[in-house]
């Protein structure tokens, strides 16, 4: 009988400690498929973030760090800068990447690190309970914005792609989203090419990708899957911003 | 063959780690240690190696992070500002038990204080500095010859026992040009091999670099490995330096800079007859407190002398045990002890003890 659907081999043999309708569920499996299909797991490092994906490495079979909160890619950098032969990519949320490891992010963009980033973008900090993050929507509820997030007290979500797209050393910065099937198919192909930017040596790549919280946004995982679409993708515009030449 | 040249400590530092296998350095400027990354940045592309200038402190204790990980010797350097702030990453890289070696020039605090000789950073250094209970191993050079020696003793000792190692100077230390033998340690450090580090290709031994450890015991347990350790370097890596001590009735006890003013007052106030000696902690930790432990008493009065408020002073008053009467004597703010001071203290002390 052929088999259409197997656990990809980068993936260990355990459940996740993730809620019911999460994106990290779906990210890990496609990021694993990627990693499969490129025949490279036993040269490949993760590093992660702290997070809702901090034990990530118990889940991912590859050679991990594990980080401080924001330091991923400074990490890589490091481990790179001593094995170029090696694909090392981190995997952040929006708080760890785009509040307390900005500077971190930036610059290793900036130097065209020959690293990728996976950026899982849910609008809101969830290991810790739900407090706003830089990517929370205008109007969004949060434990520290329970009145909605206004721009007079908690300023504007950042637009991490845009900003990073600006950077000579940036070679690929896509958006992605996991909310639907569709989205799931984009997700993976941007997830490839980061990586395959990475193995060609062409600088720093990341794939942002707009991810669902439904046990901290208070929704079902239908609903969130939904929040993802109208609300978060009307600001956060899905698309390649930056991507190099085939070849 | 001997390779002498002259150069100033911050140089000799970094040829140092050069001669000893480093070729990765990660660092941010800033003064007065910033010879040590202008010498890496030509230096390290000669022998096929990393230099690069971080985004900041914290960035580039990080990069030292994922490179001792992959298994290389590394290095960064600063000074007391910078160190502060690399203070969360030096408490993870000992709690993931990576070798690497910091180094610290100190200058004058606290806050953006000054850039003149300093030794305020005594207690951030040898009392754990960032969060945890752990320790650095901490070498405390007195001449830019000692510099060199210490840093290429620094990765094996780090090597040795899987520890980050400081190397702690001031600006003096620094900037002062010396004839400097580059000569491997004379001590055989007898180096294990790095099985834990991440190099790739590990199907089936896939490897764990991490500090997170939810369940208490285990966390417990974690700690007592990394204390178990810290023992041992206890036993094995105390260094000081005794100088003329046989016969002191009057012990100056100092590190680095100091230190070398020291034996200067020494050799003045043995000449107006007062039997001074000194003892010299070369390893700040593990602490020397046994070489103080066994002048106490018979030594009836020891004077502290440091560029700070009195920090190693804790530590020699520990090793005493109220055995002997202890005088301290400190500068600050980038102000370094002349002789002469150190000669009327002693004096004071003497017309006192009489």
């Amino acid at each position: 009988m052929e088999t259409v659907y197997e656990r990809p081999k980068t993936l260990t043999r355990v459940s996740t400690h993730y809620c019911p309708g999460c994106g990290h569920g779906i990210t890990h499996r496609l990021t694993a498929e990627v990693i499969d299909e490129l025949g490279i797991r036993e040269k490949t490092v993760v590093v992660a973030p702290v997070g809702c994906a901090v034990l990530l490495y118990n889940y991912f079979d590859l050679d991990s760090y594990e980080a401080a909160h924001g330091r991923a890619p400074a990490i890589a950098t490091g481990c790179k800068r001593v094995h170029p032969e090696l694909t090392v990519f981190t995997y952040q949320g929006d708080g760890d990447l785009a509040a307390i490891g900005t500077a971190e992010t930036v610059h290793a963009a900036a130097r065209g690190e020959k690293i990728t980033t996976i950026f899982v973008n849910n609008a809101i900090y969830g290991m810790t309970g739900g407090q706003m993050a830089p990517t929370t929507l205008i109007g969004q509820k949060t434990t520290t914005t329970p009145g909605g997030r206004t721009a007079e007290r908690a300023g504007y979500p950042i637009r991490v792609c845009e900003m990073l797209a600006t950077l000579e050393g940036a070679a690929y910065v896509a958006r992605v989203s996991v909310s639907n099937p569709k989205n799931v198919v984009q997700a993976k192909k941007a997830i490839r090419k980061a990586f395959e930017t990475q193995i060609r040596g062409l600088g720093y790549s990341i794939v942002e990708i707009l991810s669902q919280c439904p046990t901290n946004w208070h929704m079902t995982p239908a609903e969130s899957a939904k929040w993802v679409d109208e609300k978060m993708a009307a600001y956060f515009p899905l698309g390649e911003f930056k991507s190099p030449k085939e070849g | 063959m001997t390779d002498k040249r002259f150069m100033a400590g911050n140089e000799a530092i970094a040829e140092a780690a050069v001669q000893a296998g480093c070729r990765y350095y990660f660092a941010y400027p800033i003064t007065p240690q910033n010879e040590i990354g202008e010498y890496m940045a030509w230096r390290m592309p000669e022998v096929g190696g990393t230099f690069l200038q971080a985004e900041s402190e914290v960035a580039a204790i990080y990069m030292v992070f994922g490179a001792a990980g992959a298994g290389a010797r590394t290095m960064t350097s600063s000074s007391s500002p910078g160190i502060s702030l690399m203070q969360e990453g030096i408490s993870y890289i000992a709690a993931a038990e990576l070798p690497c070696v910091i180094v610290n020039m100190m200058r004058g605090g606290p806050g953006l204080g000054g850039i003149a000789p300093s030794q305020s950073d005594y207690f951030q250094a040898t009392k754990g500095g960032g969060h945890g209970d752990y320790h650095l191993l901490v070498l405390a050079p007195s001449t830019g010859q000692e510099a060199a020696d210490l840093t290429m003793l620094a990765f094996d000792l780090a090597d040795k026992y899987r520890n980050p190692v400081m190397i702690l100077g001031d600006g003096n230390i620094g900037q002062m040009m010396e004839p400097i033998e580059f000569r491997p340690p004379a001590e055989n450090v007898v180096l294990p091999s790095k099985d834990w580090a991440i190099r790739g290709g590990s199907a089936g031994h896939r490897k764990l670099i991490k500090s997170l450890y939810l369940d208490p015991p285990i966390l417990e347990r974690r700690n007592l490995v990394i204390a178990q350790k810290l023992r041992e370097a206890a036993r094995n890596e105390v260094r000081f330096e005794s100088y003329m001590t046989e016969d002191a009735e009057f012990i100056i006890a100092a590190y680095g800079t100091v230190a070398r003013i020291a034996k200067t007052a020494i050799k003045i106030l043995r000449e107006k007859g007062l039997k001074v000696g000194l003892l010299r902690p070369i390893s700040l930790y593990p602490f020397p407190y046994e070489a103080f432990a066994q002048l106490a008493g018979r030594v009836k009065s020891f004077l502290v002398v440091e560029m700070s408020m009195g920090q190693m002073l804790e530590d020699v008053k520990l090793g005493l045990c109220g055995k002997s009467q202890v005088y301290f004597y400190g500068r600050v703010g980038g102000i370094v002890p002349s002789y002469d001071e150190i000669v009327g203290e002693i004096e004071k002390i003497s017309v006192k003890a009489r």
